[in-house]
């Protein structure tokens, strides 16, 4: 395609310029920051980022004119950071002015399918309208189809949902996550998902060592710290938290810290008569760890509490 | 004759692109909007049918956008407007109202005069479009 003369477009264009008007280094930056590990998606996010900036700027030259596809898909283990860094992908949209607002809607199958006839089409249409302009977030899209079901209302969803992503391109950015095999399972019934999805990004699970990184960061957020003692517990305990069932990755290491943070409190408050230091309050020992039911190897109690934080 | 009524209504008929940028201006203003149609165009019908509910909870105009097109594909020959309510005072009020659709051809009001006791006289007006049953008037 040839480029269309007009007077009202730049001969050349500076890209770094373009780059840091943008302020998506910053996003970038704070991704780099804020989220340990996960070198393969911030990868793919520059890549991203760096393809739609030349989009841009192509766009601006004349030399396309059509928005490219935009829809993505997460996958990945539970715990891994879709959500996370689908709010920054939001917010790297919105300033590349892909999107209009860098607002984020996360649904669910509940949100979108309705419980009889006629109810489903309003409301998944209601989600899409509160979501236009921003990003949609489907997470664990694969419940929407249910084969073994003939009558799931979770196929007039997909019709829906595929229509707007087809149609309204430049109102409305899909972001679907879920397990790796399962979606891929989901795209493989429906093919007009896949044809429909620009980017699919591998969520890797964390190692032993990102994981105590993240949780380092999280105490460091709220202002505790680990005694030495307590930092050998909590990687023993990241190693033996692993190896069993119904592991989700940052999120259960969010709550085993927010579990020590409770039994500190306790261990606090039944020596209340003394006198306590801003040191005292900070400080989460070992014994908080340790007494964690996963060193007696079982969480079946655990379990419940897991999955409904 | 054109009908005018609410916001913007001696101008010509707003595009798209006007439309889309007064809803911006409403929901900046947080105000909900809501679809409206109706075939009588009489000034002192005030309630028109109304097109789904209230859209309460939207951040971006294409969403409301989206209902007045489907508004418009459901009834492509009636009067569609677009009142934005503000529920700031403790009701919802009216702050804004917009027809974004028309009919193509609006033939108009007659203006009847009744007469009363002494040499008083009544005004009524009625739409030519009224005199057919609703749902054949356009």
């Amino acid at each position: 395609m040839q480029p269309v003369a007009d007077e009202g477009r730049p001969e050349s264009v500076n890209l770094q310029a373009v780059f840091e008007q943008s302020g998506i280094a910053e996003v970038l930056d704070q991704l780099d920051r804020e989220l340990v590990g996960l070198v393969p998606v911030k990868t793919r996010i520059k890549e991203i980022a760096a393809l739609l900036l030349v989009d841009k700027l192509r766009k601006e030259m004349g030399l396309v004119s059509e928005t490219p596809t935009l829809h993505m898909s997460f996958t990945g283990s539970p715990g891994t950071g879709k959500t996370t860094v689908a709010l920054r992908m939001a917010n790297i949209l919105h300033r590349l002015g892909y999107i209009r607002s860098d607002h984020l809607v996360t649904v669910t199958r509940d949100d979108l399918v309705g419980q009889y006839i006629g109810h489903t089409a309003p409301k998944t249409k209601e989600v899409l309208k509160r979501a236009m302009g921003g990003v949609l977030f489907i997470d664990e899209a694969y419940y929407l189809y249910r084969p073994e079901n003939e009558r799931d209302y979770g196929q007039e969803a997909i019709e829906i949902l595929l229509q707007v992503m087809e149609n309204q391109r430049d109102d409305l950015v899909v972001i679907l996550a879920g397990y790796a095999n399962r979606m891929e399972r989901f795209f493989s019934s429906n093919p007009g998902f896949r044809s429909r999805i620009a980017h699919h990004i591998d969520f890797p699970d964390y190692s032993a060592d990102e994981l105590f990184e993240i949780g380092q960061l999280i105490m460091g957020q709220q202002n505790y710290r680990f005694t030495p003692a307590a930092e050998q517990a909590f990687r023993d305990y990241i190693q033996q938290r692993m190896r069993q069932p119904h592991f989700a990755n940052a999120r259960s290491i969010r709550n085993a810290l927010d579990r020590a943070r409770f039994r500190q409190a306790t261990r606090l408050f039944e020596r209340r008569a003394e006198q306590l230091t801003a040191e005292d309050l900070m400080t989460i020992e070992a014994d908080e760890l340790r007494v964690s039911r996963v060193f007696e190897g079982g969480i079946a109690s655990d379990r419940t509490r897991e999955e409904l934080a | 004759m054109r009908i005018t009524q609410g916001t913007f209504s001696f101008l010509p008929d707003l595009t798209d692109q006007q439309i889309t940028k007064q809803i911006r201006y409403c929901l900046d203003k947080g105000w909900a909007l809501n679809v409206e149609y109706t075939d009588d165009p009489h000034p002192r019908n005030t309630y028109w049918e109304m097109w789904g509910v209230p859209m309460f909870d939207l951040r971006d105009p294409a969403g409301v956008l989206y209902e007045v097109n489907q508004c418009r594909k459901a009834f492509p020959d009636t009067y569609i407007r677009l009142s934005a309510f503000d529920a700031s005072p403790g009701w919802e009020s009216i702050r804004l109202s917009i027809i974004v659709q028309r009919p193509k051809e609006e033939p108009g009001f007659t203006l009847e005069r009744t007469e009363h006791e002494g040499r008083r006289i009544g005004y009524r007006t009625r739409a030519y479009s009224a005199n057919k049953p609703v749902g054949e008037r356009y």
